[in-house]
């Protein structure tokens, strides 16, 4: 069956030379999985039999239009019902749908089928992030956009990746199956990655599967597809496949990783190292809402620049940052950041822009603050 | 009241006109009067949500941030499909019912005169409260005309309360425009009418209004939902309270997907009068025109979820919304191998009606096609929230919904205000229309197959050239509809006196009254004789 669709497509594409096709990019990727494959050949079998029945349907409209005018004296014939050719053209269609139908319940049914995986993955969807738990290994990291503001605000060329890069990349090794389980956080969000042929809701309270088994090395690009709200267009998605030796260094470098970072709690830190710590954090989990001047979009998202909560109470922030803010866009953020992260981050904000508080909130208060929870 | 205080009542009003002044619109409770407000509402509502597609065509003219924030261009998608769908398309197609069904099935008037008044006149009120959101703290609505839950809940702006009472009272509007249009046609045909013999137009919109009637509430019941949700701690669709934010998509699409066949099905019915008058030949295959109308209306209310197919149902859901949704493929496929017989072997002339109703054949089996397409479950994966779907919908509304509607201004126009519209502006509009939407839907295929997401205020670069010829489409075809406005005021205005029967072979009881049409019509029932 695969093959059929495959010849059939190649070769009903040899009417049209395919490879301006792909140089414009004016088609479905064919991807670099099996299952990406059957449905491309699917995509391009029903194209071909939707152009087929366009031929005719227009073919016989046009021959009409020019050859039945009244302009050339045609005479209208009267007739206006047959049986016959009705019940013809509702049983051909008919016949024809079947035909799609069969080859597309297979292709379903094999997409359904995530038993006897070799990776599990936990995809959650952030606004606008997304996170990658691998099950298991200990391995647990946020992927976002690394495009530059200057870049999307025109100030500044823009790379060929532009808006397709993101400082994590998701690392899979190649011929494995690998399942995912999508969720989210917040809103709905769909993790949609073309070559892989994957495009899953995540949703908030829900857990959906998916697999796949990629074949060839590569990096892969993809975007969130379900609207999620203000940076719905600015939240992409990056798969890097990997030779299987490849990713058992990377493994071993993650949760190497993993464990220098539980060690920086340990670590003394000064008010200057949290600031800068804390205005990367800010850059990369705050700034889209509530700006990089601290000026926020008011009412939605409030100012920080000379807010009640930055320079009141410690512990209210702390607890603010910790649980976010129920039924509003600010996140919990004790789920998503390190004690350090969230210590760094409330420093820098108590003494950013016109914020002068001088307070430091060290990793060790912070990390007390959490155990208290 | 009995027939002879009928006759009596007419005689004493002989030549009864409007009432003068502003008030008349106000007040009025004549189904011409109120169908040109329908049409006026229509058309303005069609150029403010037009407006908002040029700001989304122009920002998306390059890569990059220009023009809007990104919250902004979310408003501006979600108030155009608003807009478009409640305010322009259904409120024209309720118009050219209001002018046109009592004309062609012989009644004096609309059956609920009154209700009719308050039904068009809930609209505009509405349409000013949805529009004012603009202008409120955190903006207008701004999770897309679908709003799903919980981004139109718990993440959404706190205009969303205006927007849920705007839909409430659309909903309201449509409902009592359905039940009149329903009680019309069963109870005010013309003696010796019977269902099988109405006119493909009524036809169309009798199953249209039984939609309406249907699916309305199920969409006051989803907005008033989401208002327990935000303003009284319910947790229908809020997963943390034990809720369910895909039962959301369930109820929308339950509404959603027949409200697609409401905005195209009165379309089908234009199209299905004017085919015939310019192929100078009957309507092929009437009964099996209105079996297929009745068959799309049924199946409608089992497809659903096929706008859920990455929403991760078992597999079994997956399969029958597949299948079912392929089964519209066949009736949607008689009605147009109809058409394209009723033409073959006719006698045919171009005039703009015609363009637009073999324009609408055309382009909406394209967009058939890619509904085909995306009808199949493991490719859609790769279409769904992209804009091949933008594509697809577009295709199916421009040249489907708005065409159909422009189409039967166009062919019932001289009828309506006894004068002829200038031709050659009627034929710039139709082709200058025509090249400029296939420009700017046709490259959304391209774009949508090669990755682009639908809702985005910027793209990647592989995908500039595509968004850079649609945004020009875009600008060409809304420029071109000032020349309809231009030329619709021109033919009332200075256009030359329109014949009784302005096109040749024209058929219908529309068709025997006088040019220009009298203030009151049919007060006493004509005579029907089929044709059949």
């Amino acid at each position: 069956m695969r093959r059929f669709l495959h010849q059939l497509s190649i070769t009903l594409a040899f009417f049209i030379p395919g490879s301006v096709y792909a140089a414009m990019e004016m088609n479905m990727p064919r991807g670099v999985t099996d299952t990406s494959h059957i449905i491309y050949d699917l995509h391009m079998l029903i194209l071909w039999i939707c152009v087929a029945i366009g031929v005719v349907v227009f073919g016989v409209m046009f021959w009409s239009i020019f050859y039945h005018r009244k302009s050339q004296g045609a005479e209208a014939s009267q007739f206006h019902e047959s049986t016959t050719v009705e019940v013809i053209w509702t049983v051909i269609p008919f016949l024809i749908l079947i035909a799609m139908a069969i080859p597309s319940t297979s292709v379903l049914i094999d997409m359904y089928d995530s038993s006897d995986s070799d990776i599990d993955i936990q995809v959650t969807g952030y606004q606008w992030k997304w996170q990658y738990k691998y099950l298991g290994e200990d391995i647990n990291f946020f992927s976002s956009l690394i495009t530059p503001k200057e870049e999307i605000a025109n100030e500044q060329a823009k790379n060929t990746n532009y808006l397709l890069e993101v400082d994590n990349e998701l690392v899979l090794p190649i011929n494995k199956k690998v399942r995912f389980l999508f969720t989210s956080n917040d809103v709905i969000h769909a993790w949609w990655m073309p070559d892989l042929a994957i495009k899953k809701d995540a949703i908030p309270g829900f857990i959906n599967e998916s697999w796949t088994r990629i074949n060839e090395v590569g990096t892969y690009r993809g975007q969130c597809a379900e609207l999620c709200g203000k940076n719905h267009g600015f939240m992409p998605i990056v798969v890097k496949a990997v030779t299987q030796y490849d990713y058992d260094i990377w493994v071993e470098e993650q949760q190497a990783a993993a464990i220098a970072k539980a060690a920086e709690s340990e670590q003394e830190w000064t008010m200057d190292d949290l600031v800068a710590k804390g205005e990367t954090v800010y850059q990369k989990n705050c700034a889209a809402c509530h700006m990089v001047d601290g000026s926020g979009l008011p009412p939605a998202f409030p100012a920080l620049n000379g807010s009640d909560v930055v320079l009141g109470d410690i512990e209210t922030h702390m607890h603010m940052m910790y649980y976010g803010v129920p039924g509003s866009a600010m996140a919990a953020y004790g789920k998503q950041l390190s004690a350090v992260d969230l210590a760094a981050v409330i420093t820098y904000k108590r003494n950013a822009w016109d914020n002068n508080t001088g307070e430091v909130i060290s990793p060790a208060d912070m990390q007390a603050y959490i155990d208290k929870q | 009241m009995s027939e002879q205080t009928l006759t009596l009542d007419d005689h004493e009003h002989h030549e009864h006109g409007p009432a003068k002044g502003l008030l008349r619109w106000v007040f009025t409770t004549n189904h011409k009067d109120i169908g040109t407000l329908y049409l006026i509402f229509s058309l303005t509502m069609f150029f403010i949500g037009g407006m908002m597609a040029m700001v989304i065509r122009a920002e998306l003219f390059q890569p990059g941030l220009q023009l809007v924030e990104p919250g902004f261009f979310n408003q501006m998608t979600t108030m155009h499909g608003l807009i478009m769908v409640f305010g322009a398309v259904m409120p024209g197609f309720v118009g050219l019912a209001n002018w046109q069904i009592p004309l062609m099935v012989g009644a004096p008037d609309m059956a609920l005169p009154r209700m009719n008044n308050w039904s068009f006149w809930i609209l505009p009120f509405a349409f000013t409260m949805l529009l004012s959101t603009l202008f409120m703290d955190g903006g207008a609505p701004d999770f897309g005309w679908t709003f799903y839950a919980p981004l139109s809940t718990t993440y959404a702006p706190p205009s969303v309360t205006f927007f849920i009472f705007a839909i409430h009272m659309m909903g309201i509007s449509s409902i009592m425009g359905a039940m009149n249009i329903i009680v019309t046609l069963f109870n005010m045909r013309a003696p010796g009418m019977s269902l099988m013999q109405m006119p493909m137009f009524a036809w169309s919109w009798l199953i249209t209004a039984f939609l309406l009637v249907a699916v309305m509430p199920v969409l006051a019941a989803v907005v008033t939902m989401m208002l327990m949700d935000i303003h009284f701690a319910t947790s229908f669709f809020s997963a943390a309270g034990g809720g369910d934010p895909v039962l959301f998509q369930h109820i929308f699409w339950f509404f959603g997907h027949p409200e697609v066949y409401i905005m195209i099905l009165p379309a089908f019915g234009v199209v299905s009068q004017i085919l015939p008058t310019f192929s100078r030949k009957p309507l092929f295959g009437y009964h099996s025109m209105v079996y297929a109308l009745i068959a799309i209306a049924i199946l409608s209310f089992v497809v659903w979820a096929h706008h859920m197919f990455t929403v991760g149902m078992p597999i079994g859901g997956q399969l029958f919304f597949m299948y079912s949704t392929m089964l519209i493929a066949v009736p949607t496929g008689v009605k147009i191998f109809n058409w394209v017989a009723t033409m073959f072997k006719g006698s045919l002339s171009f005039e703009t009606p015609m363009l637009f109703a073999v324009a609408f054949v055309v382009l909406f089996t394209i967009g058939g096609f890619s509904g085909i397409m995306l009808a199949i479950a493991p490719i859609d994966f790769q279409y769904q929230d992209t804009y091949f779907v933008v594509a697809h919908f577009h295709y199916v509304l421009v040249p489907g919904a708005v065409f159909g509607i422009v189409a039967g201004v166009y062919y019932w126009l001289p009828k309506w205000c006894g004068k002829m519209y200038d031709e050659s502006l009627g034929k710039t509009h139709f082709w200058l229309s025509f090249i400029g939407l296939n420009l700017t839907f046709f490259p959304m295929h391209f774009v949508g197959l090669a990755g682009m997401p639908r809702r985005i205020p910027d793209y990647s670069l592989q995908f500039a050239d595509f968004n850079m010829m649609a945004s020009m489409g875009a600008f060409l075809f809304g420029a071109s509809q000032l020349v309809f406005v231009y030329l619709v005021i021109k033919a009332i205005r200075s256009g030359e006196k329109a014949a009784q029967v302005p096109w040749e072979s024209a058929e219908g009881l529309e068709w025997t009254l006088p040019t220009p049409l009298p203030y009151h019509t049919f007060t006493t029932p004509p005579v029907f004789e089929s044709k059949l």
